[in-house]
């Protein structure tokens, strides 16, 4: 009797210490940078401090997020939240199939990274929050001045599937956050707050005329070509929107 | 062996999480279900310019127009407002009771109800088919995400943002989206009298 509970207490311990380390999140200090794109002013951005999950959430973890909240399964999404590549490699409901366990779950829509950062109590990290974690290498807060770490970067950007690969296999960076580049491009709180020419889906020289605040793309380095592919990418999904390369890493304002 | 019992239920209990809310669709008692591309689906709490709050569910059944704009706003929004209000101009008489014209704040940090209902009263718009709505940074960013408006705040007191006009059917169905500013109104006011014919 003693025994199996003993066995049981060990095997719970041992599924606490897969998500504990799964899902360890890390403090990031406050600080201030002028983010490449998206601003249109050359003021620095502060961040307040804030943390940030180490890793980005796996098709394990998400498998058990949807058996608790079946209503995000790929038959039942409700078409507002997803489109119909909603975790399009997975098998069925409740099994990723081939996928890797210990991999990035992809083919999310932002609306369901939102829901599951928010059972976690946590949130989606905004993207100045996001990019100021991404713009650091191994020892440097700010990195990107750096050619080696844009040339890591982008060529990554011409790695294929690198989306099969297991979390934490990138290198670990100044704030002890992996994989911010290197493995899946990641959904922020509000991507959608993106503006560059070519944003719209009408993209005419009058292309001024569709935002209140004018034209708003002012690079504040365009050497950072490895920036501004991420912030297109952004400005060109929508919440509904799942690809195959796109998941995602929660936040959190309070220590969990 | 206590320990052992609490421990137990201590690990059991982590590894609980999140439970899905509760259906919204089954709180509504109304004879059709939402549908899944309805707006309704949305559980948010919104306020309108009398301070009052409402569900958005409780606007089925209307036709709804809908734009995104604050009311601090300098540049496009008075024009976005002024197609709002043209296009509210040239609804059939006979149908209008069933559409609403909502304005929706992205800024509702400065828009309290107070400024919404200053921006009614200043734009003759405080009466039906006018409604202001405002919410949560959170819901407002997430309505956004709906209608695929996009918005940042750009300073303390000016938002970048699209301008789109968005219709949506009975149901809460987005059925058309008039994209830019002083572009011609006859194609959305067409779907909106069409829409709102079909409401007995």
């Amino acid at each position: 009797m003693q025994k199996s509970f003993f066995i049981i207490i060990l095997f719970l311990a041992h599924i606490g210490m897969i998500r504990a380390q799964e899902s360890k999140m890390v403090p990031i200090k406050e600080g201030s940078f002028v983010p490449l794109y998206g601003a249109t002013v050359k003021n620095p951005i502060v961040v307040k401090p804030f943390f940030i999950d180490v890793y980005p959430v796996t098709n394990r973890e998400f498998l058990s997020f949807l058996k608790k909240n079946p209503s995000y399964n790929k038959s039942k999404i409700k078409a507002i939240y997803a489109d119909k590549s909603y975790l399009s490699y997975w098998k069925t409901d409740f099994d990723f199939g081939s996928a890797n366990p210990k991999a990035p779950v992809t083919n999310v829509s932002w609306f369901a990274a939102r829901k599951y950062c928010e059972c976690q109590e946590k949130r989606l990290p905004t993207m100045d929050e996001w990019e100021y974690v991404a713009m650091a290498d191994e020892k440097k807060i700010d990195a990107r001045t750096k050619s080696e770490f844009n040339k890591y970067i982008l060529s990554w950007y011409e790695k294929s599937k690198t989306y099969e690969n297991s979390i934490g296999g990138t290198f670990k960076n100044y704030w002890g956050v992996y994989d911010m580049h290197g493995l899946v491009w990641e959904w922020t709180a509000d991507f959608n707050s993106i503006f560059l020419s070519g944003e719209s889906r009408k993209d005419k020289s009058e292309d001024k005329n569709l935002f209140c605040g004018g034209a708003s793309v002012n690079a504040t380095d365009l050497m950072d070509y490895a920036a501004f592919m991420r912030y297109a990418f952004r400005g060109s999904l929508k919440a509904q929107y799942s690809t195959r390369n796109l998941g995602f890493r929660c936040a959190s304002t309070k220590k969990q | 062996m206590k320990i052992i019992i609490i421990a137990i239920s201590i690990l059991a209990f982590s590894l609980q999480g999140c439970k899905d809310s509760k259906d919204s669709t089954a709180i509504v008692t109304q004879d059709k279900p939402i549908s899944d591309l309805s707006i309704y689906n949305l559980p948010s709490q919104w306020t309108n310019q009398d301070g009052k709050n409402i569900e958005l569910k409780s606007l089925k059944g209307n036709v709804l127009v809908m734009v995104m704009i604050y009311t601090t706003c300098k540049a496009a929004c008075p024009r976005l407002v002024a197609d709002m209000r043209n296009i509210e101009s040239r609804l059939n008489k006979n149908n209008k009771k069933n559409v609403k014209l909502i304005l929706v704040s992205i800024d509702p940090e400065t828009d309290t109800p107070e400024k919404l209902k200053a921006f009614a009263i200043a734009n003759k718009m405080e009466n039906d088919p006018w409604l202001f709505l405002r919410s949560t940074e959170e819901n407002t960013r997430e309505f956004a995400a709906v209608l695929a408006v996009n918005y940042k705040k750009i300073s303390p007191v000016e938002f970048s943002h699209s301008n789109i006009i968005s219709v949506f059917n009975p149901d809460g169905e987005l059925i058309y989206q008039q994209e830019g500013l002083g572009v011609n109104n006859d194609k959305t006011v067409d779907r909106i009298n069409m829409e709102a014919e079909k409401i007995k």
